[in-house]
């Protein structure tokens, strides 16, 4: 009975340990891909039009997703904001309210959420199907090293184009909350400019917008061509793959804004 | 799709993206004013800064003419000190009187300069003598609770108010009726 009992205690310990370096071996492999993606790179951008090609790809094909966004987000705060705003009587602090979630947090990670699904979901699925298809071994055997040729554009195809959506993303957010607060409710216009400058610095309130996006684009670049690289080559190995994409960056730029939220914008006398 | 017509829509969106990036610098965020004109720094004392904040807008007849630079206690009397950087287009008398101030009931705090009469102007890195603390709403409101506290028992033992005056030792700055 205690020989049972003991076996199960250790099979569960086992495999809570299996687990947790299993976790670690393949964050460490995570990482030393995006060294030998940074290795290649070089060699990747001797041939600027792949990465120009991606970077159509993930970004100018997310426009219309990511203008759309933007619009909407900017004018459901307005409406939002004004609504609350106006209990306290101060109604021309809508420009700063949108102004700063915008450029602050919803930018960023929207449009990080956004491009996780729509771009970093088809880099994987690419890249899986390739490798299922055998068109990976095939570049290898033609002596063209895949990490070159197919991954390292991808990616910063990706890293380039996310910092650009971000801010595509919060000028159009702000735009959709002046027709709204503006055109539609009425506030004043010089009010509603007038305070958004005073509230919002370049410096710290859009840099950290920018360095946060610029860290999401990273992110999920690599998680999506780290997944396609190493799917499983079957059908359904491409499929969990995506899907691992799509959720591995979702929660990933969410715990990367919470810990660099909490680091750049720490309260205080700042 | 050829190369071309690829290499035109990612140029058009890179620069769609800095546009945007220009955009939140100088029409939401404020690169361009204020905080790059050239300047000079004054120095005010302060008993209570309340809610002063770093980059708090100096106003002069509610004009903008400078930002607060940064804001310390000087560990010896116990002041607050208060560097404020003015727009050097504008020049301010010796006397002049800064007072913390609010905008409105939740508005933001910020540092008035009124100008007196005096013909020689405040240079870089002068202090400015006279200044006007925060006003500090609760001891506004304790200050107003204990004269009513104050009148009201007075006005209940109104015979002998003459010869007992309550709680005329704690007023430091009562109103006498």
């Amino acid at each position: 009975m205690s020989a049972e009992l003991a076996h199960g205690v250790t099979y569960w310990l086992r495999r809570l340990g299996g687990a947790v370096t299993g976790g670690v071996s393949k964050l460490g492999y995570a990482a030393r891909f995006l060294l030998a993606v940074m290795w290649h790179s070089p060699q990747a951008f001797r041939r600027i039009h792949l990465t120009l090609r991606e970077i159509y790809f993930a970004g100018v094909l997310s426009l219309v997703i990511v203008l759309m966004s933007g619009m909407f987000v900017g004018m459901v705060l307005s409406l939002q904001g004004y609504e609350t705003l106006k209990r306290y009587g101060s109604d021309e602090q809508l420009g700063i309210l949108v102004a700063l979630a915008l450029v602050r947090e919803l930018g960023p990670v929207i449009a990080g959420l956004l491009f996780a699904s729509r771009a970093g979901s088809a880099i994987t699925a690419e890249i899986g199907l390739m490798k299922t298809t055998e068109q990976l071994a095939a570049m290898e055997m033609m002596a063209v090293d895949p990490l070159a040729r197919v991954v390292a554009p991808r990616f910063w195809g990706g890293v380039i184009s996310m910092p650009l959506l971000a801010a595509l993303f919060s000028a159009f957010g702000i735009f959709g909350g002046y027709i709204v607060g503006v055109r539609l409710i009425g506030i004043d216009e010089g009010a509603f400019w007038g305070q958004m400058q005073a509230g919002v610095d370049f410096w710290p309130d859009v840099t950290n917008g920018i360095i946060k996006s610029v860290v999401f684009g990273i992110a999920v670049s690599l998680i999506a061509v780290f997944e396609g690289y190493n799917s499983r080559p079957t059908a359904e190995g491409v499929s969990t793959a995506t899907t691992r994409t799509v959720v591995i960056s979702s929660l990933t730029i969410l715990a990367l804004d919470f810990v660099m939220t909490a680091f750049m914008f720490r309260g205080g006398n700042v | 799709m050829n190369r071309a017509a690829i290499d035109l829509w990612v140029g058009i969106f890179v620069a769609m993206g800095i546009a945007a990036i220009l955009f939140l610098a100088l029409k939401v965020g404020n690169l361009l004013t204020v905080d790059h004109a050239p300047g000079y720094r004054l120095e005010a004392r302060f008993d209570n800064i309340g809610g002063l904040k770093l980059r708090a807008p100096v106003k002069a007849a509610g004009v903008l003419v400078g930002r607060v630079e940064s804001v310390r206690l000087d560990p010896k009397t116990y002041e607050a000190v208060a560097t404020l950087r003015i727009d050097s287009q504008y020049e301010f008398t010796r006397d002049t009187i800064a007072s913390i101030n609010t905008s409105g009931v939740l508005g933001e705090v910020y540092i008035g300069l009124d100008a007196g009469g005096d013909p020689v102007m405040l240079r870089d890195g002068d202090r400015i003598a006279k200044t006007q603390s925060a006003v500090v709403l609760e001891k506004l409101i304790g200050q107003f609770l204990f004269d009513k506290a104050q009148d009201s028992s007075r006005g209940r033992n109104g015979n002998n108010a003459d010869s007992a005056p309550t709680g005329a030792s704690q007023g430091s700055g009562g109103t006498k009726k």
